[in-house]
């Protein structure tokens, strides 16, 4: 089957700053990906031009053989650094809001998940905690039925345990034959549920490989193959 | 039982070394049915497709098997069980064999200090 992502020499360069230079990639589908590499790599450039909200200077992104788009759009489900929810929304609010936008928003699922985090569908997301708007964002974008799932630092500024929670929503959620991509620099807290790793390094790709194949041949966790290569 | 695994081995071989620990102890029973692979893999925290892949090489190894649309099973021969138990016991004292020379202990000494802490536990 044709991969879920792939770019071609793919290139973005801001004003005095090349973010991402000839990268070639090819993600396949039913797969959790990790998109690895310090801060300032490249991650979320390359993320947010999966989702069209950057367009590439040089160079070819498709997504299920589309350039980013309408199609790509329905089909793909973004959870972003930064919420751009408003925040006098309640969960119900946001419910409907999801239901609305996208086709694939399964309400019974959002639902069934707020309650067993007991979180009220009357609560205001300006009254919740950090941690509980990451999980309510997690929740929505997880509730649908998308073949791609980008999720950009899912896991900062969340304790242990709520991290725990979002991992385990992750794997139970995702769909058999989507793709779930999570960009992150907290190796250790995700390479468990991890297939395959693309470290990313001053905007070009410094490794893809399979996890298992990682620890087999180098015996080493990709935390700590992480380190190496990226030692400063 | 909770699942230990670590981040420098193979995750895939450490779900099968937990997986046979549990049939052992009948924490899965012969003949019982498994969770689903998506249940399984989120109580161990790991990805789905390394659990499928652990479960499918104990299917090759006969511990369990699978029936098309009930689910997988662990086997219920328990000759399979016993060679596995004793390939397991194989390893645990190869390993500590191993650990006793590096002491300085040969084969001999080993035995004689095991009993001596067997009788000091009396």
């Amino acid at each position: 089957m044709e991969p879920i992502l792939q770019c071609k020499n793919l290139t973005k360069v801001f004003p005095g700053k090349v973010a991402l230079s000839g990268v070639n990639l090819e993600v396949n589908r039913g797969r959790i990906v990790g998109l690895l590499g310090p801060n300032g790599s490249g991650k979320s450039t390359l993320i947010k031009m999966c989702n069209g909200l950057l367009t590439p200077t040089n160079g070819e992104l498709l997504v299920d053989g589309n350039a980013p788009g309408i199609e790509t759009k329905r089909i793909v489900s973004y959870l972003p650094e930064r919420t751009y929810l408003n925040d006098w929304m309640t969960v119900r609010n946001l419910v409907d809001f999801f239901d609305d936008f996208y086709t694939d928003f399964d309400k019974a699922k959002a639902y069934d998940m707020f309650q067993r985090l007991d979180i009220k569908s009357d609560a205001r997301l300006k009254t919740m905690s950090k941690g509980t708007k990451e999980k309510v964002q997690l929740i929505l974008v997880m509730s649908r039925n998308a073949s791609l799932y980008l999720l950009d630092e899912p896991i900062g500024g969340v304790d242990p345990a709520a991290r725990d929670y979002i991992l385990n929503t992750i794997i139970s959620n995702y769909s058999e034959n989507a793709t779930v991509m999570i960009s992150t620099h907290l190796i250790s807290d995700v390479e468990r549920i991890l297939d395959d790793i693309i470290f990313i390094n001053q905007g070009s790709i410094a490794l893809v490989s399979s996890v298992e194949e990682i620890r087999e041949k180098n015996n080493k966790s990709v935390d700590e193959l992480f380190r190496e290569v990226f030692r400063c | 039982m909770n699942w230990d695994l670590k981040s420098d081995r193979p995750i895939y071989f450490q779900l099968i070394e937990q997986i046979e620990l549990r049939i052992i102890s009948g924490i899965y029973p012969l003949g019982s049915r498994l969770p689903s692979v998506r249940d399984m893999a989120t109580e161990a925290a790991v990805n789905p497709n390394t659990m499928q892949r652990a479960l499918a090489e104990l299917e090759n190894q006969g511990l369990l098997y699978s029936q098309r649309t009930s689910g997988r099973f662990v086997t219920e021969d328990e000759e399979v069980i016993k060679t596995m138990k004793y390939s397991l016991a194989q390893n645990i004292i190869k390993e500590f064999m191993e650990k006793m020379r590096s002491l300085g202990y040969d084969f001999r000494q080993t035995i004689t200090l095991l009993e001596q802490i067997e009788e000091e536990k009396k």
